[in-house]
């Protein structure tokens, strides 16, 4: 049951991950989810100081208003101070990251945190930690409700927000011509981002986190031709590498954030190597056959 | 030299616009005709781009105001296209061709609200429009430059608005898609309909517009094109670098373009 456990709350985590992270890699802007995994640490130490809980639901707001604040300060850097946008990421999340550092070895005594624990996470602990009701009732561990919320949260985000996001992506200018808000719709997104990084940090840590968000949709982006297809194919990558990364690090008796992060690397390897269409190996069959309309012969029929 | 508008699309009025103080668009006064095909002509940095996209509201403006229609943008926004340039997305998105065509339709549609059959209809109907129908379901990647063109035509086809800005337009396109893509634009201004186009080619331009607009930071020009498409205004807009403006105006002349009372 332990391993079940385990498998599903990554998996949830995962997906929520890529789904957020397809829209990420498409707006070029997988280091802002670097970023802002990497920023929310204060928010988390500082949460946690004044809550004494580690998965209140206060911490993921808190935590995740840091991370907006961040993506408002990588953009002020860019704009204003003309900074370019990869220099401006860099000094933001180093620095809030440093902050998040000095806080915890302040704190330690108080603290159930060690940067252990914030760079790695402790999946493994996930079923140690138990929801019990008053009544005594034991309702399986916390963090696969935690996961299972931030999961539905983000679904509904996408679903109400997909054509939004769709079009601010591909044609910000248009968007905006349409009256579509680019940034009210960018902050959003960085929210949604941040509010996922938190919640997963607990179990995969805020560096393997960074590999949940760009690894499966980065895979799948080689594979398909429609946004709805890369992210089916992120969830269904999502699933694959929680499950055969769980194996392999009881195997290798390892990390199994490590180790989930180890399998999306030669998942993608593999998806490079031989992805049809767009892979170093790819099939001759397809490029044939998207020689056969000769796009000038064609425009010329129609103009005529 | 200006000439006005009887039936006004466009107001410009007294607009400013900067970039980190600089400012890139002076004073700008001018009014632009109902069913026209304006063409925006100038040099390099001349704000060309700029004009179109403070009409649209994409930047912000030091001073001065657009009016549309004689309302404000927001009032008339859904009868209102913008075409960005080309360059501006990312042609390897993973989406297609129909796909684009129907944000077109977006603007219309709510958060929600699934686009109908009628709006897919209309979508294939534009991209047939442009020649373009064979490849509705192709992924954009896999277009040529011209392809690339039409298709953001369809898409700005498909929000069957009244005015339409369109920045650069005949960019990079083969001869083909350059006379399919004026047939469409002349087809609009024939139905009334108004378009302002960003062009950069002073040739093409000869044969292309009714109206032209010369630029370089501050309005040289605007008016019918035979009385603004002279030797006189195409130095002082170009700063008499161009050997090729007196071969410019040879042409007009050539063409012998009647008086349009019409503007």
């Amino acid at each position: 049951m332990d391993a079940f456990y385990i498998i599903l709350t990554a998996s949830l985590f995962s997906i929520s991950c890529g789904l957020l992270g397809s829209f990420l890699i498409l707006r070029k802007m997988a280091m802002v989810g670097d970023a802002i995994s990497h920023a929310v640490l204060p928010g988390i130490v500082i949460a946690f100081l004044m809550t004494g809980t580690r998965d209140s639901f206060d911490m993921i707001v808190g935590a995740a208003m840091l991370g907006v604040f961040t993506t408002f300060l990588i953009e002020f850097f860019h704009k204003r101070a003309r900074l370019q946008t990869d220099a401006a990421i860099g000094v933001t999340f180093t620095w809030l990251f440093a902050l998040g550092i000095i806080l915890i070895s302040l704190y330690a005594g108080q603290v159930d945190l060690d940067q252990e624990c914030v760079l790695y996470g402790e999946i493994a602990y996930v079923p140690l930690d138990l929801w019990i009701t008053q009544t005594g009732l034991i309702m399986g561990p916390k963090a696969i409700y935690v996961a299972l919320f931030i999961l539905l949260v983000n679904i509904g985000f996408l679903m109400i927000g997909y054509r939004n996001l769709y079009m601010t992506t591909f044609d910000p200018a248009f968007a905006a011509s349409i009256g579509i808000s680019v940034s009210l719709w960018n902050y959003l997104l960085m929210g949604a981002v941040s509010m996922t990084t938190v919640a997963a940090f607990d179990s995969v840590g805020a560096i393997l986190v960074v590999a949940l968000f760009v690894v499966p949709p980065a895979t799948a982006y080689l594979l398909s031709h429609q946004l709805k297809t890369m992210m089916w194919l992120t969830v269904g990558f999502s699933i694959f590498i929680s499950i055969v990364g769980y194996y392999l690090a009881v195997a290798i008796d390892g990390s199994i954030a490590g180790a989930i992060v180890t399998i999306a690397g030669i998942l993608f390897a593999v998806v490079f190597l031989f992805a049809p269409g767009q892979g170093i190996f790819r099939s001759k069959t397809k490029q044939t056959q998207d020689a056969t309309i000769e796009p000038n012969l064609f425009e010329r029929e129609n103009l005529t | 030299m200006k000439v006005d508008a009887k039936d006004v699309a466009v107001e410009f009025h007294d607009l400013t616009v900067s970039y980190d103080k600089k400012p890139v668009l002076w004073n700008i006064d001018m009014t632009l005709p109902k069913g026209a095909l304006i063409g925006i002509i100038g040099p390099n940095g001349a704000g060309k781009s700029t004009l179109i996209k403070s009409a649209m509201g994409l930047l912000p403006l030091s001073s001065g105001y657009v009016r549309i229609f004689d309302k404000a943008l927001d009032d008339v926004r859904r009868w209102v296209s913008y075409v960005p340039q080309r360059e501006t997305v990312d042609w390897d998105f993973p989406t297609s061709v129909l796909d684009v065509v129907l944000m077109g339709r977006y603007a219309r549609l709510g958060l929600l609200a699934r686009p109908k059959k009628e709006d897919k209809e209309i979508a294939m109907n534009c991209l047939q429009k442009v020649g373009m129908e064979a490849y509705s379901k192709r992924q954009i990647s896999q277009l040529s430059g011209g392809q690339q063109q039409r298709v953001f035509l369809a898409r700005a086809l498909a929000q069957e608005a009244d005015l339409y800005f369109m920045d650069e337009p005949f960019a990079g396109v083969d001869a083909a898609t350059e006379s399919a893509i004026l047939e469409v634009l002349q087809e609009l201004t024939a139905q009334g309909k108004t378009v302002i186009v960003v062009h950069h080619d002073l040739q093409s331009a000869a044969e292309f517009f009714d109206w032209i607009i010369l630029l370089n930071m501050r309005l040289i020009a605007s008016g019918p094109i035979d009385q603004v498409f002279t030797n006189e205004y195409l130095q002082e807009a170009y700063g008499g670098k161009l050997t090729v403006l007196s071969e410019v105006s040879e042409l007009i002349k050539k063409r012998r373009l009647p008086s349009r009372e019409k503007y």
